[in-house]
């Protein structure tokens, strides 16, 4: 009594299933998807690729010719061609300061939304699933942080550490510091999401199917749940790998963030500021701008995404 | 000629892997006060049919061919301007979920009157009048109170029945009704079938009863189409096609009924599903699931395989199918003999 | 109370044989008393409120399930019916521990069940699995029918081979219908029929002897309603299993049900052998929801009307539920609850009309 109807007992393989997918098809006819995807896989490239392709190296103080400070990038008169961008007010090649800087915000940006989502995604799960009183604790939590802006959650574990245990400790681990920072001010984003997704699911058949079956809730969590609550996770964390870059940049900017020394995007744009009135524009600007088309185009490919991967919102 | 008439309706939808077609070659046709019942497994392009009537395919379905002529109008074709003038006012439609159609924030009342000033130019006074009247012929227990209620406040079948009152509204000529009670239960269901039934009779209004149900159909409806994969594969007056249906498929579904089986035995399945519309069968889109594809010599008919079946005419009924035409054309080829 | 066989049930007629040692023989499941209800006012703080310038807690509840007794004989597929809102689904929840009962308790093979953990339940979870109504929801869209198949399998049976464990999986996709081969497919590429069928094949592949089955064929079509009943009667008569059915279709019930049990509002008011309900239904809301199915043959049926609407089963109708709307209806029926009582047939029907011997 076996069915033939579906005669083709090919199993299409993964990439076979990709070629035919729907991501793909609407990627190949979205322009601004793919000029997105393209800007950023070569920003991607820029900064992991950083000093290999940096003409010099900023952090070496040996490179650094303090005489050859606030030149102006190439096409203004004045220049140096040994500088395409210029170079900032303390003489560091601007080009090679902003791949770093890129790297450094980069990693940040990621390392900070890796953060948010475990804390976010595991406490989003347990709130969905398990309800009751741990959902309604978990929530208040959420509800409270939430209530606080991020930055100032920032400013203010930033500013105690930066007090407690000094500025250079400070600087030398900012890094870290900046992915805990904004890693805990933002988990509450990716718990809410998760939470909601995880109601969605969990009333789902399957999951009764896991229960009658005798799965252990944990089980039921991640090896059922999770995965069917990836889409949201992805979309949000788009969407949070640029709020985190900002925010860093905005941290960096209020002189919380990175140290002049090793500078990112956002204290890049600070150091600059100061010049601005004297006509070094550049030194802001062309990070301001680097920094701007980095988080357009991270928010362009989270829009694209949530369009492919929330079907109500494509057929509406 | 008749109230409506549908030809050749070709109906398909533009997808990226290319057009899917819904409807292919669909006619039918239904006099004043006609109650047509349109039966088919999910798939088979009934709704289409439905909502292709007063051209409200939604994108990216567009009609592709074909005539759909009320009372002498063409529609196929039409504006929305002209169409609008048609749509509720002479063909209404009655949908499976009353809560697609009725505006959640608006009361019934409301919503009643709206409608009926849509049309016609006549005070809120007497719209309301003629709301209260429609929503008692419904039946409806207090309908004087239930014009201010929302619609989340009334049970479903209530809410079945306000949707029955505003279909009536304007007295139209033709009422489609999509699954109108498959989301009731078997009771309710029961009511709310007898009480469309009485009003279309009293009213002499032409019912399109678009259902699964062959029990429906068979208690309400006086001729039924059946569609497969988006065909119309047999039509006739209702009672003869459920007691004696000729088409393969139509037999297949009727006797796959558990009230056809002794309790306890075997159902009589119709094996494999309806084939995606994208991924045709070749020939009759039927025939991989057909009992009857082979002929006398055990051999799967070529015609069957290759052609797709064109209408024949089987007593009252036509049917598409190679088996049944080459049948009838036996007999006609005996009874030509007898003469002789 | 003795088992009663309706003459055209060749699956009834099988059992007389043995019928005195199934008497004897205890059900397979018991419920007893069972209660269920569902708090509609959220947690504590939001069932404070102010009344009268006081502060009280105020909960309302949905009352799902309102005491039911219902035996499960081994080796039947006894049905459950009722109109959304009856509680039958909830049953069938409760029954399988998706649901923890209010009050009452329910016995598998003797033992009781309704109270225990989670790992005391295992060993009862391999023999007792569920079939689900959605096909479209209850495979889980990011896992192979292979691995949806398995799962079950290493849970229960931890110590078998990885060989053993593929072989079980595919004996029981020949089982259902499904290409061995195409275990690495997901469920969406799949019919819903198919759907169905997988779903079966997971309940199947523990070896269970007890299967509850809620809506398994509401969500499919005619044709494929047939293919997935015959499926489910083979396995019945291949496995022995017993069968909780729950649905709202009566065709099927006729068709697949060795007992029925009508329900409303949470109620059991007629529990019978399928031929006797079918022959000579009791009560009137059988009697009603019998007349109203949409039959083949005749085409003007005269349908029972039933007065008025199902009450919410929020504010519980004192007295016989049913009272509200039946014709027969009298100042009893409005106060005192009508328990089951035995009648002819080996039916048992709640309702002070018959007992009275008025209907």
């Amino acid at each position: 009594m076996r069915e033939n109807a579906m005669s083709d007992t090919i199993v299409p393989g993964r990439w076979a299933r990709f070629r035919d997918s729907y991501l793909l098809y609407s990627f190949k006819r979205d322009l601004v998807a793919q000029l997105s995807l393209v800007l950023f896989a070569m920003l991607i490239f820029a900064a992991v690729f950083a000093p290999w392709l940096a003409p010099a190296n900023p952090y070496d103080l040996a490179q650094i010719d303090i005489m050859a400070s606030e030149l102006p990038p190439f096409w203004i008169d004045g220049a140096d061609p040994q500088y395409l961008m210029g170079t900032d007010a303390q003489g560091r090649d601007l080009l090679s300061t902003i791949l770093y800087g890129l790297r450094v915000s980069l990693i940040i940006g990621f390392g900070a939304v890796l953060m948010q989502a475990v804390i976010g995604v595991s406490f989003g799960l347990m709130a969905g699933y398990l309800g009751g009183r741990v959902d309604a604790f978990l929530m208040r939590l959420a509800d409270i942080q939430l209530s606080f802006s991020t930055l100032m959650v920032a400013i203010i574990v930033g500013a105690l550490v930066k007090a407690i245990f000094g500025g250079a400790t400070f600087s030398e681990y900012a890094v870290p510091l900046l992915v805990l920072i904004i890693g805990l001010a933002e988990w509450p984003q990716y718990a809410r999401t998760v939470r909601a997704s995880v109601l969605a699911e969990r009333s789902k058949e399957y999951v009764d199917a896991a229960r009658v079956m005798g799965l252990k809730s944990r089980r039921i969590m991640f090896r059922h749940i999770l995965p069917n609550t990836l889409s949201p996770i992805f979309v949000i964390s788009t969407v949070q790998v640029a709020n985190a870059i900002i925010s860093e940049a905005a941290l960096s900017f209020l002189g919380l963030g990175m140290p002049e020394t090793h500078p990112s995007l956002g204290s890049l744009i600070k150091s600059g500021f100061d010049y601005i009135q004297s006509g070094s524009w550049w030194i802001t600007l062309i990070p301001g701008a680097v920094l701007v088309i980095l988080v357009l185009v991270i928010n362009l490919l989270g829009d694209w995404l949530r369009d492919v991967l929330n079907p109500r919102l494509y057929k509406g | 000629m008749a109230l409506l008439e549908v030809n050749n309706l070709d109906v398909r939808f533009a997808l990226r892997g290319g057009d899917v077609r819904a409807l292919r070659d669909v006619c039918f046709s239904l006099d004043r006060g006609e109650r047509l019942g349109i039966v088919g497994e999910s798939g088979a392009g009934k709704s289409v049919a439905a909502f292709s009537l007063l051209n409200l395919i939604a994108k990216p379905g567009y009609i592709a061919g074909g005539s759909i002529t009320f009372d002498g109008e063409e529609l196929s074709g039409m504006k929305d301007r002209g169409l609008r003038r048609i749509r509720g006012n002479r063909i209404s439609m009655i949908f499976q979920d009353p809560m697609m159609t009725l505006n959640p924030v608006l009361s019934i009342g409301e919503q009643m009157v709206e409608c009926l000033k849509a049309h016609r130019r006549i005070s809120t006074r007497e719209a309301r009048a003629i709301s209260l009247h429609k929503l008692n012929q419904v039946q409806i227990p207090s309908p004087e109170t239930r014009l201010d209620q929302y619609p989340h406040e009334l049970s479903g079948g209530m809410r079945q029945r306000v949707i029955i009152a505003i279909a009536l509204l304007l007295d139209p000529d033709i009422i489609v009704a999509d699954e109108p009670t498959t989301a009731l239960d078997v009771t309710i269901q029961a009511e709310i079938m007898d009480l469309l039934l009485e009003l279309c009779e009293k009213h002499n209004v032409g019912l399109v009863l678009i259902t699964h149900d062959l029990g429906v159909v068979s208690q309400v409806t006086q001729r039924m189409l059946v569609m497969y994969a988006g065909r119309v594969i047999e039509q006739g007056p209702t009672r003869e096609i459920i007691n004696d249906p000729q088409h393969p498929y139509t037999q297949g579904l009727i006797n796959a009924l558990p009230q056809m089986a002794t309790p306890g035995s075997r159902l009589n399945q119709i094996p494999g599903s309806m084939p995606s519309l994208s991924n045709l069968p070749s020939g009759c889109a039927f025939h991989p699931r057909c009992g009857f594809v082979n002929d006398a010599n055990g051999e799967p008919r070529k015609a069957c395989l290759d052609k797709v079946p064109g209408f024949v005419d089987s007593g009252n009924c036509r049917v598409a199918c190679h088996m049944v035409a080459e049948l009838v054309n036996q007999q006609q080829r005996d009874s030509r003999e007898e003469i002789l | 109370m003795t088992a009663a066989v309706s003459q055209h049930d060749p699956k009834a007629s099988a059992a007389t044989a043995d019928s005195r040692e199934q008497d004897n023989a205890a059900p397979l499941m018991e419920i007893r008393n069972l209660y269920k209800r569902f708090s509609l006012s959220g947690d504590f703080l939001e069932q404070l409120k102010f009344k009268g310038g006081k502060l009280v807690r105020e909960q309302e509840h949905v009352h799902a399930i309102n005491g039911i007794d219902i035996d499960i004989r081994r080796g039947e597929a006894l049905c459950v019916v009722g109109e959304s809102g009856c509680g039958k689904s909830t049953v069938a929840r409760t029954v399988m521990g998706l649901l923890s009962p209010s009050k009452g308790e329910i016995h598998y093979d003797g033992q009781r069940i309704d109270h225990l953990s989670a790992k005391e339940l295992l060993p009862f979870r391999r023999r007792m699995q569920m079939i689900f109504q959605n096909p479209y929801a209850s495979l889980n869209p990011r896992m192979t029918i292979q691995q949806t198949l398995e799962e079950p399998i290493r849970l229960h049976h931890p110590d078998w081979s990885k060989e053993r464990v593929r072989d079980q999986v595919r004996d029981v996709m020949d089982s259902v219908g499904i290409d061995p081969d195409w275990g690495s497919r997901f469920g969406h590429e799949f019919s819903g029929g198919q759907r169905q069928r997988i779903a079966i094949a997971r309940a199947l592949a523990v070896d269970p002897e007890f299967i509850v089955a809620d809506e398994p064929i509401s969500a499919l079509d005619v044709s494929i309603q047939a293919q997935v009943l015959n499926l489910m009667m083979e396995a019945q008569q291949q496995r022995n299993l017993t069968y909780l059915f729950i649905t709202h279709d009566l065709a099927v019930v006729e068709h697949f049900g060795t007992r029925v049990a009508v329900m409303y509002l949470g109620m059991v008011c007629e529990i019978a052998p399928t031929g006797t309900l079918f022959a000579k239904p009791r009560h009137p809301y059988t009697q009603a929801l019998l007349s109203a199915i949409p039959r083949l043959e005749d085409d003007r049926p005269q349908h029972i009307r039933l007065q008025g609407e199902v009450p919410t089963p929020v504010n519980l109708p004192p007295g016989c539920v049913f009272h509200g709307r039946c014709p027969h209806a009298n100042e009893r029926c409005r106060q005192e609850v009508p328990a089951l009582i035995d009648v002819e047939g080996g039916a048992r029907v709640a309702c002070h009309g018959v007992e009275e011997g008025r209907l």
